[in-house]
């Protein structure tokens, strides 16, 4: 046990701890910033805007990214909108409010000081992307618009129509092309981080190894610091909302490397997407939240109309169990509790649609009572897109949904500073783990990779380097490198090697329904123990039954996919093994042992009000994984259990 | 140039309650940018609830199991959003449902018994870099060369301090609405970027926040994207081809910005001259 956590929270009073920190904290002077070279790994909010903001301050940015151009990644996808505590309605929302919303919603499961960190800074955020082009809804006087957003009591969500992530992501994009051809920051495109490498006599982070995806070649890099923004691991359940080339790969590497990985059990569950229609489905698509202030969910009470049309089904065979349960809040329960209820709806055999594997979501009362018209101005966008996807026209046919994987609220454990348990190596956006506790708000995963990227880590990496100056990075023909590029190769070779009878998607969609069963929306002992036992044996079939045609030189999309599903086996592992040990249901994570006579998510605060980090051990993760705990500490918002009955 | 393959053994198309749709594939197979490409032929079943990519998934699976190496095609959020996706289905790049990036597309568009072929973006400033996947990374040059506005983080004023009339922010939405896929170009008989230049461009120059570059970003971005692209004749396949429905009107925008920038004596007029 060497790893230690040191979250290194400063002291004194929470509002003030950000702006005293920044100012004890050690500057690089400008002059000084070129001598410094850092690494920024992915392009979404976090990774575009760090990078573009570190490039401005005079450092020497290099910036990698497995897609064609750094304006793709899955930031891009975010519709609702992104929290700020503006207050421009004047409905009572500040600063403290956020902050108290934030670890009310992440359910006590976050660290107190990052959360108030993050909504002080969410105003400046605001002013940035204004100031940047970015398009924001407006009224008619020209002042900024705002929505309230994932049953918050106040307005406080800005959006550009339905794609405020696209806008935002391209406003850091720009941001960060405009220092791309100033010459500060470098572009490494079409290359994927394989292996971080660390310096075995300091411990410290000194570089990567990136595959280039076009030719194949291992290439290495180094600078005197890394930076992961490589967002979260949703894609181990094969089925997700994330896009399909989103992997955990390089916060996996890392945490292999020495870096703790925490809270890797939570991930969020999201109530309203299309289910599956096949198969040979290969992504789920997320329908807007806001579709439930109008939608009424319900199943045919009888399981033998489950077959039939929602209009041949009449009013009084219909089960609103939402409302029927959740009278205060019906339809408009947080996300949680509305996919977990649509699971049991489906699961006691009253799921609908051809698989049998949804829940209505019917317009046909809102339509009644506003307007087509209304309805049509409200959603189009959505009935629009729903109709593409399924064929059916949902003006006159209910939707069908259920819910998907969306966001993983776990990832690398880092200080206050962002800084991972290897020195030297940061990690920023989704891929680390410290804002959202147990369950992430509406519109908060806009606000914390802009955060991060933008304002908090630039400033507390100067803490880092600043002791460095005039200190050359690690050369890159160092043991180290050689260390590091000798592994990389060596996986590679194995799976090209395996030379097997099954495809990469194959070996993934195993290992997601795996997942999926035991460690989904609720969890049980039985079934965690039963996925302790299967993955193993998968991983190893797939290490030496994979099929990967051609070679390991050029591109080769299948290899490509191999070496992230190798690593979503292992993590899968480590998830199960952390949602077994969490003895209780908090956020995200539901363990059925743990709940309320009414059947409602039971926290225990005595035994679990902790972060829970594994360090890397050995290959056998259930057994080798060793747990260490951040002891949480709530004083600015006192505990207290959810209620929306 | 045409080689018509043994139809591939077709395992058992998966269950499914959806109609299933027998299709004859011709797909352009290129190892390289240098290598000679050339249509491959296939046959599939498939569902027609099927997304178009999650067919050429599934034919992949099927060219595995064969032992012939499965098609390289880009693609990542598959939701319409991110622009990675974009093959010319048919002839038409995205495929034959209007305002529907490839990734959007169904199979229900199609008939059973149809031949599809499918083919690359076909431009000179796109090389292909393997079957279906192109570099459009001369996109990117266009933006860096003036697509942003210059305010380094932490130095924005507060952002209610300049009102935006309404009907401006809702233009500059339009225009940004571009997910930057290259089917403009693609569909053009020029390979001409004009239609994803202006949607970038005039996303800037409408904003009172973009007004202080506007006349260098117009000079600087088009002159780039000279270097790169064909030139517009107006033909308007690009507007036709937009997953987002950009208009051309962004077009007569950007000509008419450049054409006030390359004006004589700008300095005096107290805006600055490029370069």
């Amino acid at each position: 046990m060497t790893l230690t956590l040191d979250s290194k929270v400063p002291g004194g009073p929470i509002a003030d701890m950000w702006e005293n920190y920044k100012f004890d904290l050690k500057l690089v002077n400008p002059a000084n910033r070129r001598k410094f070279e850092v690494i920024v790994v992915g392009t979404g909010l976090a990774g575009g805007a760090a990078a573009a903001t570190l490039g401005e301050l005079g450092y020497n940015v290099k910036v990698f990214t497995y897609h064609d151009s750094p304006r793709r990644a899955h930031s891009i996808a975010a519709q609702g909108g992104i929290n700020a505590a503006k207050n421009y309605r004047g409905d009572g929302d500040s600063v403290h409010r956020l902050f108290y919303d934030t670890v009310k919603g992440g359910d006590y499961r976050s660290r107190e000081a990052n959360v108030h960190r993050l909504a002080e800074v969410s105003v400046n955020i605001i002013d940035q992307c204004v100031a940047q082009g970015v398009p924001f809804g407006r009224e008619y006087g020209g002042l900024l618009d705002n929505r309230s957003f994932g049953g918050s009591q106040v307005a406080r969500t800005f959006f550009a129509r339905g794609q405020t992530g696209q806008q935002l992501l391209l406003g850091a994009y720009q941001a960060l092309a405009h220092q791309i051809h100033l010459g500060t920051c470098t572009l490494y495109n079409k290359m994927e981080m394989v292996e971080v490498v660390v310096d075995p006599e300091t411990g410290l982070a000194t570089g990567i190894i990136a595959r280039d995806l076009i030719s194949g070649e291992l290439t290495r890099h180094s600078a005197h610091a890394v930076v992961l923004a490589t967002g979260g691991y949703g894609n181990v359940y094969f089925l997700s909302t994330n896009a399909k080339n989103s992997n955990a790969t390089a916060a996996w590497r890392a945490h292999r490397k020495g870096a703790a990985f925490a809270n890797p059990c939570y991930t969020q569950i999201h109530p309203t997407c299309i289910p599956a229609a096949d198969e040979f489905q290969s992504k789920l698509v997320l329908m807007s939240e806001s579709l439930r202030n109008d939608g009424r969910i319900w199943v045919p009470s009888n399981i033998d109309d489950c077959g039939k049309q929602a209009s041949e089904i009449p009013e009084t065979d219909r089960d609103y169990y939402l409302e029927r349960k959740y009278p205060a809040f019906g339809n408009l329960v947080p996300r949680d509790i509305a996919s977990r209820n649509a699971k049991t709806m489906v699961d006691q055999g009253h799921g609908i649609g051809p698989l049998r594997n949804g829940v209505f979501l019917d317009f046909s009362e809102a339509i009644g009572r506003v307007g087509l018209d209304t309805i049509k101005a409200r959603y189009g966008n959505l009935f629009d897109m729903y109709e593409r996807i399924t064929g059916e026209n949902p003006y006159e046919t209910p939707m069908r949904i259920y819910p998907a994987t969306h966001y993983t609220m776990g990832g690398l454990w880092v200080d206050y500073n962002l800084q991972t348990t290897i020195p030297g190596l940061f990690a920023i956006g989704e891929c680390n783990f410290s804002d959202h506790g147990a369950n992430r708000l509406g519109a908060s995963a806009l606000m914390q990779g802009l955060a991060d990227g933008y304002f908090v880590l630039p400033s507390t990496i100067a803490g880092y380097l600043a002791p460095q100056l005039n200190k050359k990075p690690m050369a890159t023909d160092a043991a180290a490198f050689d260390q590091a590029e000798a592994d990389a190769r060596g996986r590679i070779d194995q799976l090209m090697g395996a030379r097997g009878t099954k495809s990469v998607d194959h070996y993934h969609r195993e290992l997601g329904k795996i997942i999926w069963d035991y460690c989904g929306m609720a969890r049980n002992a039985h079934d965690l123990e039963k996925a302790l036992s299967e993955i193993p044996v998968l991983r190893e079939e797939f290490r030496k039954d994979v099929k990967i045609l051609g070679t390991a030189e050029g591109v080769n999309q299948s290899l490509e996919k191999a070496l992230r599903v190798d690593d979503f086996m292992e993590l899968a592992e480590l998830k199960v093994r952390d949602a077994l040990h969490r003895e209780e249901s908090c956020g995200g994570h539901f363990r059925e042992e743990h709940q309320t006579p009414e059947g409602e998510a039971l926290r225990d605060d005595e035994n679990f009000a902790y972060v829970g980090a594994w360090e890397y051990a050995g290959p056998n993760i259930q057994k080798d994984a060793v747990l260490h705990k951040e002891p949480l500490v709530f004083e600015s918002v006192p505990l207290s259990q959810r209620s929306y009955k | 140039m045409t080689t018509v393959d043994e139809p591939t053994n077709t395992p058992a198309a998966p269950a499914s309650h959806a109609a299933m749709l027998n299709l004859t594939l011709r797909v352009w197979r290129q190892d390289g940018p240098d290598s000679p490409g050339e249509f491959e032929t296939y046959t599939t079943t498939i569902a027609d609830d099927a997304s178009f990519l999650e067919m050429l998934d599934y034919v992949n699976e099927d060219l595995i199991a064969n032992d012939r190496e499965p098609i390289t095609f880009d693609h990542d959020c598959r939701e319409g959003i991110c622009g990675t996706c974009g093959v010319m289905i048919n002839g038409q790049a995205h495929g034959p449902q209007k305002a529907t990036a490839t990734c959007q597309l169904h199979m229900r568009q199609f008939k059973s018994g149809d031949t599809i072929v499918i083919e690359p973006w076909r431009a000179a400033a796109f090389p292909i870099v393997k079957d279906l996947m192109v570099n459009r990374a001369a996109f990117d040059r266009i933006i860096e060369s003036g697509g942003y506005i210059t305010v380094s983080t932490g130095s924005a004023p507060e952002a209610n301090l300049t009102p935006v009339p309404k009907d401006a922010a809702d233009a500059a939405m339009d225009a940004a609405a571009c997910i930057g896929c290259g089917a403009c170009v693609a569909a053009c008989p020029n390979s001409a970027a004009q239609l994803f230049t202006s949607a970038k461009m005039q996303h800037l120059n409408m904003l009172p926040q973009g007004q202080a570059e506007r006349w260098t970003r117009a000079e600087n971005m088009v002159e780039t994207m000279e270097q790169f692209f064909g030139s517009c004749t107006n033909h308007g396949e690009c507007q036709e081809a937009c997953p987002k429905e950009i208009t051309i009107d962004f077009i007569a925008m950007m000509n008419r910005d450049y054409l006030k920038a390359k004006m004589a004596n700008r300095r005096r007029g107290g805006q600055r001259k490029a370069g």
